[in-house]
């Protein structure tokens, strides 16, 4: 246990918030990217965080599985939502089908809004216990001055 | 009486370690924030400092490596590591509140800081009457 451990588990999650912010900012760039085809269109993606827990082995033989804590978060893969795809009626479109219909992403702008904005504010806190963490270490280096 | 180290300096770098230690458990919390079903933790600062001060005394029960490939298996009461009981638990399960765990880890930076100002002074007074002053 020391002080750099906080960095790597700051920066952790200061990278696993990026990889949201990232998604979220393909999902309203695509927003309105239509397509003709339900295989061919764009769906909302979703990063799925899990904390990293201590390797498997060691966990084994503590005595006890939940004495100790994880190290920071990672992002398990990303993921399409299933959400019904929105379908508007636009004969004139060049993407139209034989019905008329054109594909529109499953995308939910407004949640994406929200969800850019949990995981800036998120990416702030790691930044500042990082910060933190800085100050403490070169706190330490002061000493017995 | 001979002077040492440990009298010397008594319970602060114990209490310097297990606040980094807890600075640790609460950055790993703030990280974790947005993860489903992640559990907040932090410790009983007592019960671990007290298990630090004792560590010294008596070992953990702990077995020996003869061998690169044995795994290491220390059997440490580490009983002070709890859970954080929630206030406001979320639907996916995560118990973690990122304002109040936010301001536990500002309250844990500043102890650390009177913390090494107490070492640090103990290490001042020290080369003080090391130096005759």
């Amino acid at each position: 246990m020391s002080l750099d451990r906080i960095f790597d588990i700051a920066g952790s999650g200061m990278s696993a918030q990026s990889i949201r912010l990232n998604a979220t900012a393909s999902n309203i760039a695509n927003a309105d990217s239509a397509a003709s085809s339900t295989d061919s269109v764009y769906r909302a993606r979703k990063p799925i965080f899990a904390a990293i827990e201590q390797q498997a082995m060691q966990q084994v033989f503590k005595s006890d599985n939940n004495q100790e804590a994880s190290k920071g978060v990672q992002v398990k893969g990303i993921v399409e939502s299933d959400a019904a795809l929105d379908m508007r009626y636009q004969p004139d479109h060049p993407l139209a089908d034989e019905q008329g219909y054109v594909m529109y992403p499953n995308v939910n702008v407004v949640e994406e809004m929200a969800d850019m904005l949990s995981a800036s504010r998120s990416f702030q806190t790691n930044v500042d216990v990082m910060d933190a963490a800085k100050t403490m270490m070169q706190r330490i280096l002061t000493l017995g001055q | 009486m001979a002077i040492n180290f440990q009298n010397a300096l008594g319970i602060h770098p114990k209490a310097l370690e297990v606040r980094v230690q807890r600075a640790e458990i609460m950055a790993n919390n703030l990280a974790n924030a947005d993860t489903p079903g992640f559990k907040a933790r932090d410790v009983d600062f007592r019960a671990m400092l007290g298990e630090q001060m004792d560590n010294g005394a008596k070992q953990p029960l702990s077995m020996q490596r003869t061998d690169r490939q044995h795994i290491a298996m220390d059997i440490a009461s580490d009983a002070s590591l709890l859970y954080r009981t929630p206030t406001q638990p979320s639907v996916d399960g995560n118990t973690v509140d990122t304002q109040k765990e936010l301001a536990e880890f500002t309250k844990n930076v500043l102890d650390y800081q009177a913390s090494f100002q107490f070492l640090n002074s103990k290490f001042k007074s020290l080369s003080k009457a090391i130096k005759g002053e």
